[in-house]
């Protein structure tokens, strides 16, 4: 059963098509990588499917619950209320609040007090407050956090930053985690580690993964299925075997075969 | 753990109460001995009101990061709709009911005038909540039942110190639970990073325009006070000037810290009030002290830091060691 149908997406800049005709389908649980060269516009798709940029054309649907929504052109918070969080490539924590605090923000979507509550500390508030930190601390204890709570998010090193990234998206409550770039600059140990959180938060919380990465090794070891992109456009997809031995793939990554030219 | 957790919370919210019954009792002691005599609570009045212009103004530009130089609009829709409402119901009722209507119009003028501007971002948005409270000056220049550039006098006056400190320690209480709760927390993401919060499932642009209307709300609430305290308010009391002064308090308290603007008031009140005997050079020294200030300490007095009894006690214990060794 697909969780997520992308059909036709395309995406111009003024004269410059950076995402053409692009469909893509998640199936419900499934962990699927989406690769390319630099440039290729898959930060682009990431934008598109969490609406910071509205597409040119084209449908995007999630299928949660039995029930199918268009999510193209909305919001990106409604389209977080939907069920599809996100991490950035060039991680964009709350950096001047501490580790629980970025944490507990991103479950504010489904507090339910109010306005006046919230004013005088109702009790009310006060319980839900608690439940917050507790939820918060067993997602911060997940991504072995729960020791930095009171740090500020700026001061965390660099890997731990990428792993709280991870924490407070899935403190959204998400079905479909997009992960932008995770592995980023960290060495081979921490992105091995990495892979391990990722495949691991997958069976936890019963998640579909859509993952964007360089780092071959991650892509290779973990991903059931990977998207190639290129200019903008779907060159190719599947197993991770039959990608790699892909011919427009290796030509998009390494250039035209020599004898060719 | 978690009962001695909870008795210590307990024992902290019992001496913040307690600090604040002091602070109102002390004061209305040196009231009835006539210590602070009517002078002195020309000062102290206006340490209030500036303390609920300053609070709600870092609610809006330190805590959601919106950059405001409208916030004398809002005093002056307060101050008007109570002045009017007073004039005409000249009883307590009528002054509570002043108050509360003025909040009420400041708070949806800035609903109104927020739901436009507060797409735009930094030094833009200032523009336009510049422009805002212009216009609401001139309206207020121009229409008859304002009584034009002469502006209102005769206001009956109700304001006292019960009235400035339920008021005061009010809007201090309402804003820090606020920003405490996870309303209050979607708000400051908005200041830490627009698209990261937006993409966590915060609808910025509402909490945004709560941020604006509380406010404007507690603005309203200020400039009530005003009216009826001094009795007589213009036009041109609340022009441009205001608006900047209370946002020198916000940047000399501290951008995002609450204790760091009732300082600031509280500081700036006295230093004017101190430099009256120099009249020429009153406004040339209190210049060179802000200037001073802000070299010195460029995120303003307490950064973005709040003032909290654990660090009371810790400045204390710090003292009496020094004397100790003396």
């Amino acid at each position: 059963m697909p969780i997520l149908t992308v059909k036709k997406l395309t995406k111009n800049f003024g004269g410059l098509a950076a995402v053409s005709n692009v469909s893509l389908e998640l199936e419900q649980g499934e962990l699927v990588g989406l690769i390319g060269p630099n440039g290729a516009g898959k930060t682009t798709v990431f934008n598109l499917l969490t609406g910071v940029y509205k597409p040119t054309s084209g449908t995007i649907t999630l299928h949660t619950n039995g029930v199918d929504k268009p999510i193209q052109g909305l919001k990106p918070y409604k389209v977080c209320e939907m069920g599809l969080a996100r991490t950035f490539q060039n991680i964009r924590l709350f950096k001047d609040l501490t580790v629980l605090d970025n944490v507990r923000i991103a479950m504010h979507k489904n507090v339910k007090y109010g306005l006046a509550a919230s004013f005088l500390r109702l009790p009310s508030c006060q319980k839900e407050e608690q439940e917050l930190v507790e939820r918060s601390m067993e997602l911060l204890k997940i991504m072995k956090l729960d020791h930095k709570k009171d740090e500020l998010a700026r001061n965390l090193p660099y890997g731990e930053q990428r792993h709280l990234e991870i924490a407070r998206a899935l403190a959204t409550n998400p079905s479909l985690l997009l992960l932008d770039e995770p592995a980023a600059g960290m060495n081979p140990a921490e992105t091995a580690q990495l892979t391990e959180v990722i495949s691991w938060i997958r069976n936890q919380f019963k998640l579909t993964i859509l993952l964007i990465e360089h780092d071959m090794s991650l892509v290779m070891k973990i991903c059931e299925r990977i998207y190639v992109l290129d200019y903008g456009q779907v060159i190719a997809s599947g197993t991770p075997e039959e990608v790699r031995t892909n011919k427009r793939v290796i030509e998009a990554y390494l250039g035209e075969d020599v004898n060719n030219a | 753990m978690k009962k001695l957790a909870e008795t210590m919370r307990n024992t902290k919210s019992w001496t913040k109460l307690l600090l604040l019954v002091l602070t109102y009792v002390i004061i209305q002691l040196l009231i009835l001995f006539g210590i602070i005599q009517d002078f002195q609570q020309i000062t102290l009045t206006t340490i209030c009101i500036n303390i609920i212009l300053a609070v709600s103004l870092n609610l809006i530009t330190g805590f959601t990061g919106q950059f405001s130089l409208g916030h004398a609009g809002f005093m002056s829709i307060g101050a008007y709709t109570c002045a009017l409402i007073t004039m005409r119901m000249p009883t307590i009722p009528g002054f509570i009911l002043g108050l509360v209507a003025g909040a009420v119009a400041a708070a949806v003028v800035g609903i109104l005038v927020g739901l436009p501007t507060l797409r735009l971002r930094g030094d833009y948005l200032a523009i336009a909540t510049l422009g805002m409270s212009e216009i609401i000056r001139i309206v207020f220049l121009n229409l008859n039942i304002t009584n034009g550039a002469a502006g209102l006098s005769g206001i009956p006056q109700f304001v006292n110190w019960p009235w400035l400190f339920v008021f005061t320690a009010g809007t201090i209480l309402l804003i820090v639970n606020f920003l405490k709760s996870s309303h209050g927390r979607a708000c400051i993401s908005i200041r830490e990073d627009e698209i990261a919060a937006e993409a966590m499932g915060i609808n910025t642009t509402k909490y945004k325009v709560t941020a604006f209307a509380i406010g404007a709300f507690c603005a309203g609430i200020a400039g009530a006070l005003y009216a009826s305290y001094f009795f007589f308010i213009k036009p041109t009391t609340f022009n441009f000037q205001k608006s900047v002064d209370v946002l020198v308090m916000v940047v000399l308290g501290g951008m995002g810290s609450v204790s760091g603007s009732v300082l600031a008031a509280i500081l700036l009140a006295l230093i004017s009030t101190f430099l009256q005997s120099f009249s020429e050079l009153r406004m040339v020294i209190y210049s060179l002290i802000l200037i001073i200030i802000m070299i010195f300490r460029p995120q303003g007095l307490m950064g973005s830091k709040e003032l909290s009894l654990s660090m009371l006690s810790k400045l204390g214990s710090k003292f009496s060691f020094r004397k100790g060794r003396v």
